[in-house]
């Protein structure tokens, strides 16, 4: 396990002078991700919060060779890069080992990605795509994506009279991922930053394509104060909405406080202080709603059994 | 190299195996294209080195062939009509990148109705985005045009994307005959490929894809249009070389009899030969008529067109598209080169929709073009052999 001494020491690939949001959750990922590898590394960036934040040009906040070309094409994107690489070790132009990354937020992963990433890990691209997920098309000013959670407030799913928010349970795309039997995808969370970086080291390190999707408050769209978004990270752990996990070569494993929590060390917390702690949730603690909150607990429960189950295989 | 019996697929196919490009991504979008099938039998014979990855949409071909070449890769792909409509969002990122790709248009119908035979209507919904458009003619064109293709591209003055777009089932199913290159002289001609700012060069890490506010996207698309001048300049160089290898002479249009000419047909790819046969045939009948190809439709040829149709009585220009709503796209360059010349004595422009859909059009039918161009009674637009 790295220290953060040993963290410390490692290069910023990332550096200041980006332009995200206090309290932005992505910056943290994204990170504590490329820390994960001392190989040079080049990324490809999904359109979105960070690719807007990050590259204005004739700046740019990348001290690694960085790619953006759309929004639904952060995979295949990447997927020439490592083409390219491997063709031209192949020939004998490029001597040095090296590793791809891909960065897309959910609606880039989710939504309109999907296809591209799919269609990449199918083909086995040496790659890790990392799910930067704030859970909404945050960039374009919070519309719903198949990632938001059931009854949150959105400005295209909004809390009215008549409808809580939005009316779907989120999509479970890193179980769609792990059907495609890959080498390695995992779910992570920025407050738990040993847990993410050994499992973006084992990411980088897969032998073939590889996937995290990690949660990312974001103090815009969930309605909550920028100083809260790593407590947040955490909240979404410990009521088991965000399970810590991994699908490494076939084998499930629940990781860190999920792994205490299914060990009967943790407890595990009510969807009330999940729904409490947000805005977004603000009208699902009226009475009227009152049965919305019981159907996320619910789910919260039968997605939670679900993954102990697998983890016991 | 011995004349081969090879239609305008398999021809292409050869001028990339000949290349021996770093990458190509295709996707078999309805209509395929055998290109890349007859490509592939090269990379599983190992007559060819190239990454060859099948993508899963036209979309990620062009995402990967982006991702390819910014790494530091000569990259090519081919496509036709859906394909190419889905690539549309690609097309412009690859150009504002200044992407030195390389993709072959089989020219095919667009949806809908689904029908997938040759029409010009793919090319022209990518005419604004960014990449040079040259058309072949036939099948020792089309293979011709493939190789010059990689020379402009890859040129450090033009660095653009060239499409290299033959009709589709026309050229590309059509067994005629060609006079291939030697594969060492194409190789000397093409030349090692020179990547220039790859992104896997980690010690010099480049930011590719930025985001423009107002004030500097206008100079990022002016500097493309600066580039797409130029390749004016090196499309004669690369030709004037190529002349000297193969002896076969290319420039922005081909004229056909148009010197005495007072009635001339402008057309682009197949139509453009059967013209030809066309004018020898009404010669006979002693009408004066001529006939002009043009070949490169961007960067557009804009004063040769408007010197080789000055004097003429009428002109009219063969669409193989239509813009609904206005006319030929083809018709409005021609009518914008002559309304822009300096010394402009414009003859009568008139616009004939043709061969939609892959409708044949044979020598019978385009010989009422120059009728209807003779005796007057030629509209603004007219649209050839359409069933009222």
């Amino acid at each position: 396990m790295i220290t953060l001494e040993e963290l410390q020491e490692k290069p910023d690939k990332l550096t200041e002078g980006h332009r995200l949001c206090a309290g932005c959750g992505e910056p943290t990922i994204v990170r504590q991700v490329l820390m994960a590898t001392d190989l040079p590394v080049v990324v490809s960036n999904a359109t979105g919060c960070f690719e807007v934040s990050t590259s204005g040009f004739p700046y740019s906040a990348w001290n690694v060779p960085w790619i953006h070309s759309a929004f639904e094409n952060a995979a295949a994107t990447i997927a020439g890069v490592e083409s390219a690489y491997r063709v031209l070790k192949r020939k004998g132009k490029i001597q040095d080992e090296m590793r791809f990354a891909a960065f897309a937020g959910d609606g880039g992963t989710y939504d309109i990605g999907f296809q591209a990433l799919s269609g990449a890990i199918e083909r086995g691209h040496q790659f890790l795509f990392v799910c930067m997920n704030n859970e909404a098309y945050m960039n374009t000013g919070i519309q719903r994506s198949g990632a938001t959670g059931k009854g949150a407030s959105t400005t295209t799913s909004p809390a009215g009279s008549v409808i809580p928010g939005k009316k779907e349970f989120p999509k479970d795309i890193t179980k769609i991922i792990a059907a495609h039997e890959l080498p390695y995808a995992a779910q992570a969370s920025p407050h738990n930053w040993k847990d993410l970086h050994e499992k973006a080291k084992k990411g980088f390190e897969a032998g073939g394509p590889a996937f995290m999707n990690v949660i990312s408050p974001c103090p815009r769209g969930w309605r909550h104060d920028s100083s809260q978004t790593i407590a947040i990270a955490r909240l979404a752990v410990e009521t088991c909405v965000w399970p810590l996990y991994e699908y490494d070569h076939g084998k499930w494993n629940l990781t860190g406080e999920s792994k205490r929590i299914a060990e009967g060390k943790k407890d595990k917390l009510p969807i009330d202080d999940w729904i409490k702690s947000q805005g977004r949730f603000k009208h699902l603690q009226s009475a009227k709603w009152e049965n919305v909150a019981d159907e996320i607990q619910e789910n919260v429960d039968k997605k939670w059994d679900e993954l102990v189950r697998l983890s016991q295989l | 190299m011995k004349r081969l019996a090879i239609n305008g697929d398999q021809a292409v196919a050869l001028s990339w195996k000949q290349v021996n490009p770093d990458f190509c991504a295709s996707y078999p979008i309805t209509p395929q294209t055998i290109i890349v099938e007859a490509f592939s039998d090269y990379v599983a014979d190992g007559e060819v080195d190239t990454e060859y990855v099948c993508s899963e949409s036209e979309h990620s071909s062009m995402s990967m062939c982006i991702g390819a070449a910014a790494a530091g890769a000569r990259s090519v792909t081919a496509t036709a009509s859906a394909g190419l409509a889905f690539m549309w969002e690609t097309l412009y990122i690859a150009s504002s990148m200044r992407m030195p790709i390389v993709m072959t248009v089989a020219n095919r119908a667009l949806s809908g109705p689904i029908n997938i035979h040759c029409d010009h209507s793919d090319a022209m919904g990518a005419r604004d985005s960014g990449w040079i458009q040259i058309f072949g003619e036939n099948v020792q064109e089309a293979y011709d045009n493939s190789i010059m293709s990689f020379r402009i591209a890859e040129d450090l003055r033009v660095r653009l994307p060239v499409m290299n777009c033959l009709d589709g089932f026309i050229v590309t199913h059509a067994i005629e005959s060609l006079q291939p290159i030697e594969t060492e002289d194409v190789k000397k001609f093409v030349g090692e490929y020179k990547a220039l700012l790859p992104l896997l060069d980690y010690k010099n890490p480049h930011t590719y894809g930025p985001f423009d506010m107002p004030e500097v996207y206008f100079e990022h698309k002016y500097d493309q249009a600066m580039a797409m001048l130029k390749a004016k300049e090196v499309i004669m160089e690369v030709a004037a070389e190529f002349e000297k290898l193969t002896g076969r002479k290319y420039g922005f249009i081909e004229e056909y009899k148009t010197e005495d000419a007072d009635f001339v047909a402008i057309a682009m790819g197949s139509t453009a030969g059967t013209l030809k046969q066309v004018v020898d045939d009404l010669r006979e009948e002693g009408l004066k008529v001529g006939c002009i190809k043009v070949r490169v439709f961007r960067p557009f040829p804009y004063e040769e067109i408007s010197k080789a149709v000055k004097g003429k009585k009428c002109v009219a220009v063969m669409d193989r598209a239509l813009s609904i709503g206005a006319a030929g796209p083809l018709f409005a360059d021609v009518c914008s080169a002559e309304m822009c010349a300096a010394d402009a004595k414009s003859p009568k422009i008139v616009n004939f929709i043709y061969g939609l859909g892959g409708r044949d059009v044979n020598v019978e039918d385009l010989k009422k073009v120059y009728r209807a161009m003779i005796d007057g009674s030629a509209h603004k637009v007219n649209y050839l052999g359409v069933k009222k």
